[in-house]
């Protein structure tokens, strides 16, 4: 299958289809919307697949109504938003570091926010708001401080990550830390935040998270064929005609904020934003960055994820967290196994 | 022939105003020196205030007083303090000269993910409580992870970055297993969320003895290393050339390597850094000689991880710090400081 075809209009412009891309983003986001309407019919009052429909559409009876659009719709929404902002970041941090495994989990994003949260459940007893507030300071501080850390002369790559390692080494003993003087109500409280959970979830965290990708996928969208040109090296694209570091500060800083507002929302969901990527970029076989595939592949993750926990544990048994880790962790060993193999690290 | 008359031993023989090896012999006893204060400090001082007298009371005319009690708990933390500190040193200077990677340290390559995953296993499934009963699981699964990372990582070859990212790997996945017992199970999240911090605390001569063999075969062995990893240094074609046998070399740094990560991180818990820090520190000055490095990094590494525990009991009296997360956060900045210092960083 030819996968590159140009659009020429009459009058002169043209843009170039990735025919691939197109339908692998088709598939993912009609994936993405059948497992929600799973997900909604989930629970201990199952809901039938037409039911939700009908319901979401405005043609459900008032019990159904209630359940569908006030309980579970927001839940839903928030996965939904959450995945596709770790797949976002997980692309911009890959692509900007340059190494499959540069993803916020490992550059100390996840246990930044988990610094802010615990700081605030076990020093504070606060509030399940004030949590959020704490995880969205936690990992904005830590994502600046390790891109000025970084810094020197340009952000390299590798320096990236192996500041992002260390850091992320103090952070976990600041954590052991909190929970060592916590009282186990409080510890048992942080580690289910810790692991990333989405129940309980309801409106007032989806218009934020609504409102920041308003915002940011257009913005790092525009921003794609800069990113694309930076692969070739800094020279080639600065040759090109990209600023190469204004492009790569105002891109790591979007990655920084969605990544921080997801992990706020949900808890650090580990490994999305690590296997996002990736998966995306063997479904389309295109080099490039892969930013919008990556976006719904997130999505479509996540709502799976929560899915078969709900299915395999019961509901609200395991935090969404556990299944992201473990299925993660599997894959992670297989890429390194599959990229050794191919002498690509 | 060449490997086996070094430089130092042809210096010797001229009459020379203070040679090098001069300086670095009494360097070494110098730091013996300051191990010895550092070791007495780690008697004298803790969160129950002893005056010099009783302490001396309890050193050498134990009655069984409520003081002379004190001191011989702390008698046996500074002895585990002192053998596991030694014992990271070398490890951290035996994997940083096996990889050519200063960088190298058991805690980045996932040994201490493989001890804690075994440990909240035995705890949870298998209702080991004490102690003791850890130390065997956490040693099983620190060696199996260390298998793992150096087969993943670079059996044919290990690149600095390569090991590094599979020990994340691994410990990344562990640490899911891990969040996940401790969600399902209230009582391994009560003891491990002390044990994984990493502490001297729970030293008892018991824990020692179940340890000391280990840890005095694995130092005996990594000091006897030094020439052949000093012939690897060099590169694998001149090693080979100059009569190392490389495998075998390789496979018995690991071995010694994992041996004494191991036992130090079942008696007291993963502590990160100590491994990175001192050989670092002491390469600075003794050049890449490991016949020097590891010595000092035996001696200093203990320095180090005894101070970090007497300042872990003094700030938050009358409660502790653990050893762990003290140096870690002594660590952590530093290792930042020489990713940002060195070249590595563009590997």
């Amino acid at each position: 299958m030819k996968t590159n075809r140009a659009v020429r209009t009459p009058g002169g412009l043209s843009v170039r289809l990735d025919v691939r891309a197109l339908v692998v983003v088709l598939l993912l986001l009609l994936a993405a919307f059948g497992a929600s309407v799973l997900l909604i019919g989930t629970g201990d009052f199952p809901i039938s697949a037409g039911d939700v429909v009908r319901t979401l559409l405005g043609g459900g009876d008032p019990g159904q109504d209630f359940i569908v659009n006030e309980l579970r719709l927001p839940r839903v929404l928030v996965a939904l938003l959450v995945g596709a902002c770790l797949g976002l970041g997980g692309a911009l941090f890959q692509a900007v570091s340059r190494n499959p495994l540069g993803s916020p989990d490992i550059l100390g994003l996840g246990q930044g926010a988990t610094a802010g949260a615990l700081t605030v459940i076990v020093l504070f007893s606060g509030s399940a708001n004030q949590v959020t507030a704490g995880a969205l300071v936690g990992g904005l501080v830590t994502g600046l401080a390790i891109y000025l850390l970084a810094w020197k002369q340009g952000v390299h790559g590798y320096r990236l990550v192996l500041v992002g390692i260390g850091m992320s080494a103090i952070l976990t003993a600041v954590n052991g830390y909190l929970l060592t003087v916590s009282d186990i109500v409080d510890a048992a409280r942080s580690v289910v935040w810790m692991t990333g959970s989405l129940s309980g979830r309801d409106w007032e965290q989806v218009w934020p998270l609504l409102a920041l990708c308003a915002v940011l996928v257009p913005l790092v969208l525009g921003n794609a064929r800069a990113l694309r040109m930076m692969e070739m090296g800094d020279d080639v694209a600065g040759a090109l005609g990209v600023r190469v570091e204004r492009v790569r500060a105002l891109l790591m800083v979007s990655a920084v904020l969605l990544t921080a507002t997801a992990t706020a929302a949900a808890g650090p969901v580990s490994f999305v934003a690590l296997t996002a990527p990736q998966l995306a970029r063997r479904l389309t076989r295109s080099p490039g960055p892969n930013l919008l595939p990556s976006l719904c592949m997130g999505a479509t993750l996540l709502v799976v994820a929560d899915w078969s926990s709900q299915r395999l544990f019961g509901a609200d048994q395991m935090p969404v967290g556990v299944v992201t880790g473990v299925v993660g962790g599997v894959y992670l060993l297989w890429l390194l196994v599959s990229e050794r193999r191919a002498g690509r690290i | 022939m060449l490997v086996d008359s070094p430089p130092e031993q042809r210096a010797e023989s001229v009459p020379a105003p203070p040679t090098r090896r001069a300086i670095r012999s009494f360097g070494l006893l110098a730091s013996a020196g300051i191990l010895l204060l550092v070791a007495l400090a780690s008697i004298a001082i803790g969160a129950k205030d002893l005056s010099l007298a009783q302490v001396w009371h309890g050193l050498f005319q134990d009655s069984g007083t409520y003081s002379d009690v004190v001191v011989d708990d702390r008698i046996s933390r500074t002895a585990l303090g002192l053998l596991a500190g030694a014992a990271l040193g070398l490890a951290g200077a035996v994997l940083q000269a096996l990889t050519r990677n200063p960088l190298a340290d058991p805690g980045l390559l996932g040994i201490n993910a493989g001890a804690s995953a075994a440990v909240v296993t035995a705890i949870s499934f298998l209702g080991v409580t004490s102690m003791s009963g850890y130390i065997w699981f956490a040693f099983f699964g620190a060696a199996a992870v260390g298998a793992l990372v150096w087969f993943l990582g670079g059996s044919r070859g290990a690149t600095p970055v390569r090991l590094a990212l599979a020990g994340t790997a691994i410990s990344a996945a562990l640490y899911g297993y891990l969040q996940a017992v401790m969600i399902s199970d209230d009582a391994a999240l009560g003891r491990m969320r002390f044990w994984t911090v990493g502490s001297l605390s729970a030293a008892t001569g018991s824990t020692i003895k179940q340890v000391l063999p280990f840890l005095v075969l694995g130092m005996l062995l990594a000091l006897a290393l030094a020439r052949p990893l000093n012939a690897m240094a060099m590169g694998d074609d001149t090693a080979k050339a100059l009569g190392a046998h490389l495998n075998r070399t390789r496979a018995l740094s690991m071995l010694a390597a994992t041996v004494l990560c191991g036992a130090a991180t079942a008696a007291c818990g993963p502590i990160v850094f100590v491994g990175l820090m001192v050989p670092h520190v002491v390469r600075s000055f003794t050049g890449p000689d490991l016949r020097w490095i590891l010595p000092y990094s035996a001696v200093l590494s203990p320095v180090l991880l005894l101070g970090a525990d007497v300042i872990g009991r003094i700030v938050a009296r009358p409660a502790e710090v653990q050893v762990g997360i003290i140096t870690a956060i002594i660590g952590g900045p530093v290792f930042i400081l020489l990713v940002r210092r060195r070249r590595t960083a563009q590997l």
